[in-house]
């Protein structure tokens, strides 16, 4: 090749930037470089602003209670003790039910469970912030969705159990529940598709200029699928009445958040691009999670379009039943998460109203843990995976097809049903 | 009676679909304002608005996966793949989404959509305008396929598709839009014009889906085809001079096993045709069944003949191609066999 005259300056060879979290195990956790703006720092757009009037939103946090557990600034809303009391009581129920299930698989009474420790607030305040018949597309760590809009728990764990009342007669893997009456649609096993499906949803809503919205979900790791791109670009296009959830907990598995986001700053600045207004609140907040909740689903509901909502929080549990954390992030991170536990913070803010103490919380943590308790006797009276009456085989030919073709009939008679 | 070709009678299906059912929407790629890239759904979104057919942006698993929500709402959508090549990127809510939602969750969502995708080869379309992907499809529970070979069906059974309760991938040889395929590509396409196929009723109607029809009877051989294919069978039929029954699939699932059953019961021979690569294509299917089922009928190996196990190539598209001349030579090795 012919020598070429270069102004390039001396270059070393190229290396692949792998990033890494702060955090390995043996290491001190340190959060410090983590900016968390005070409580009533961050202001509240007007419903129709535009992602341009907003573009901070998506690099701050929205945080209403203060380190002295009160409500503060522009989003502390109208919520009454006795709604946050049911709001404190749906979080303790999930963490209860939690437990129980948690335990219930290591007894081997089902294959599998992931838990929502840490999370409750996420999906226990959203919920209250919907109105029957709009739609949640969710994952499998928003069971307080189910939780604070009234499912019964015994169903949950009859699907968890795959016995004979699991409203899904075995077919899926526990905790992917569905629920259309409760506003809660099919989980996949496949993440991110609901991404999409929730948009199409929401067209639909538009298209026969109904009331209702739509709501989807994703965890943090899930969203570099390109379903998640996707859902964006549809969204922005038809202005579509949804509220775009990603439930940012610092892992996906054994992957820190950092893998997934890329060299974007945060992942509700990806609605930027999109012309979506994104903004990111602090997910152990309640209170901050119902006001911005509330605020995303109005101005869906007003024809306004989509909102990117990042849920900053962080998986206290592990992964799920077969994952053991401490082999890969440091055992002290969840104690040292500066945004601190739900629960606590909810309940601070109670005892703050004075409308709670601490004697009437460890009371009602008692009754919840038995309430949960009697509920998993009567399902467990039904089945387990392993014990009791498990749904026949005759089930999984049905429901393929509404009416189940002809190769389909010879193949369950074939197998004896 | 209206002549039409295929894609008119395609246009004329949604035209009436979406008049009868305002819950029918129309989208995908230049779909709205242009009427798709093959004109299929032209002057649709002048009669019924943009709210019921519209542009999507290029993005498949954001057309299908959009259609399911939709779909899950209580909508019928009717979307476009621009070609069946580019169902890859959709592939993943096609089969673990659209064909798995009512199983999952114990009918508490359905998903009754059409995903129509214009397929097959013989435009020079080169790698990727031009496969068949059915045995993709047609190896997942929970969705049906279908593929019609001219006008009369392909209106029947899309309006069958529109308003089957489950949802229906539609795939429409698009060598086939404006004429029939006499298996000879040096000469000029024949127009729908003046053949009996083109020849279609105006009026709202429905072609069963799971029901073959049997395009020639005969005594000597079965000959299996659908799309393109039937017309390749009937020229090597034609320049055989056998006395072959053909018979045309329609639907690949639900499959019409029964007319299959009887057909070579009576002609004991069994030839299968399509235009996908051999291995692991609906054929193999095909010819597994008839040896579970009809063994002891048959009286020669059943053959196949389809394209080969290679990329579709551009300029060699009609080397490609399974030949009337190749089909015919099958025909005769099973009648010798
Ligand atoms: C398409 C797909 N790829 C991989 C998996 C396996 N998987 C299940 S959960 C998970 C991590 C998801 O992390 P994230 O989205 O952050 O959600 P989180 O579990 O933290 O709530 C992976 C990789 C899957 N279920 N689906």
């Amino acid at each position: 090749m012919a020598e070429q005259a270069s102004s390039y300056p001396e270059i070393a060879p190229l290396k692949l930037h792998v990033p890494e979290p702060g955090c390995r195990p043996g290491d001190t956790p340190d959060f410090s470089e983590f900016e968390i703006p005070r409580a009533g720092a961050v202001p509240k757009p007007e419903l129709d602003a535009s992602a341009d009037d907003m573009l901070d939103l998506a690099f701050s946090i929205i945080r209403v209670l203060n380190k002295e557990g009160e409500a503060v600034g522009p989003w502390a809303d109208d919520l009454s003790p006795d709604d946050l009391k049911q709001g404190l009581r749906h979080m303790m129920l999930l963490r209860a039910y939690d437990t129980r299930m948690m335990t219930a698989q290591r007894q081997g009474k089902t294959s599998f469970y992931m838990q929502h420790r840490g999370e409750e607030a996420v999906s226990c305040a959203f919920q209250v912030a919907l109105q029957k018949g709009d739609m949640n597309f969710p994952t499998y760590r928003q069971a307080g969705l189910l939780i604070a809009g009234g499912y019964p728990m015994e169903k949950m764990m009859n699907q968890i159990y795959s016995n004979e009342a699991d409203p899904l007669h075995g077919r899926q893997m526990p905790v992917l529940f569905s629920a259309k009456d409760y506003g809660f649609f099919s989980i996949s096993g496949n993440l991110g598709t609901q991404y999409i499906q929730a948009v199409g949803w929401a067209m639909a809503s538009a298209i026969r200029h109904d009331s209702k919205i739509a709501a989807a979900w994703v965890g943090d790791g899930a969203t570099a699928e390109g379903d998640i791109h996707s859902a964006m670009v549809f969204a922005s296009t038809y202005k579509a009445p949804i509220v775009m959830n990603i439930v940012n907990n610092q892992w996906a598995i054994s992957t820190f958040q950092g893998i997934a986001r890329g060299g974007a700053g945060t992942f509700a600045s990806r609605g930027h691009g999109f012309g979506i207004p994104s903004v990111r609140v602090d997910g152990n907040d309640y209170l901050a999670v119902y006001a911005v909740a509330k605020w995303a689903a109005l101005r869906a509901r007003s024809g306004f379009g989509p909102t990117i909502i990042e849920y900053v929080t962080y998986r206290a549990g592990g992964h799920s039943s077969s994952d053991d954390p401490s082999a890969y992030r440091g055992s002290a991170e969840g104690a040292a998460w500066p945004l601190g536990d739900p629960i606590e913070r909810l309940k601070q803010h109670l005892i703050t109203l004075d409308a709670w103490t601490e004697e009437r919380h460890v009371q009602a943590e008692a009754e919840v843990m038995d309430e949960v308790k009697t509920i998993q006797k009567q399902a467990e009276a039904i089945g387990t995976l392993t014990s009791g009456h498990p749904p026949s085989g005759r089930d999984m030919f049905e429901g393929v097809y509404e009416t189940m073709p002809p190769h389909l009939v010879r193949q369950r008679r074939e197998a004896g049903y | 009676m209206v002549q039409m070709t295929m894609i008119s009678a395609i246009q004329n299906a949604h035209d009436l679909a979406m008049e009868k059912d305002d819950r029918v929407v129309v989208y995908g790629e230049d779909v709205g304002f242009f009427g798709g890239v093959f004109r299929c759904t032209a002057g649709l979104q002048e009669k019924y608005g943009k709210n019921r057919c519209f542009d999507a942006p290029i993005s498949e698993n954001g057309i299908v996966g959009s259609a399911i929500g939709m779909a899950a709402y209580g909508l019928k959508p009717v979307i476009e793949i621009q070609f069946a090549d580019y169902m890859y990127p959709a592939y993943d809510q096609i089969v673990s989404e659209a064909a798995r939602i009512r199983h999952r969750s114990n009918g508490d969502f359905t998903c009754p959509m059409v995903i129509r995708m214009p397929c097959g080869g013989g435009i020079f379309g080169g790698q990727t305008h031009s496969q068949s992907p059915e045995a993709l499809l047609t190896h997942v529970a929970g969705l049906k396929t279908v593929m019609p070979s001219n006008p009369v069906d392909a209106k029947g059974l899309l309006l069958a598709a529109i308003e089957d309760p489950d949802p229906v991938v539609f795939l429409e040889p698009k060598r086939l839009y404006n004429g029939p395929f006499d298996g000879h590509h040096e000469k000029p396409i024949v127009s729908w014009g003046k053949h009996e196929l083109g020849a279609v009723e105006e009026d709202y109607y429905i072609t069963p889906l799971g029901k073959a029809a049997i395009r020639r009877s005969g005594e000597a051989v079965t000959i299996l085809s659908y799309g393109t294919m039937v017309y390749v069978a009937e020229a090597a039929v034609e320049e055989t001079g056998v006395d072959a029954e053909i018979i045309d699939l329609r639907t690949l699932v639900p499959l019409d096993l029964e007319t299959i059953e009887t057909s070579i019961k009576k002609t004991g021979r069994c030839v299968i045709v399509h235009e996908a690569t051999k291995t692991s294509g609906f054929g193999a299917e095909l010819a597994a069944l008839v040896q579970e089922d009809l063994f002891y009928h048959l009286e020669a190996p059943v053959a196949r003949v389809t394209g080969w196990d290679t990329p579709y190539p551009h300029a060699q598209e009609w080397d490609y191609f399974p030949s009337p001349q190749r089909l015919g030579q099958k025909i005769i090795e099973t009648l010798e066999g």
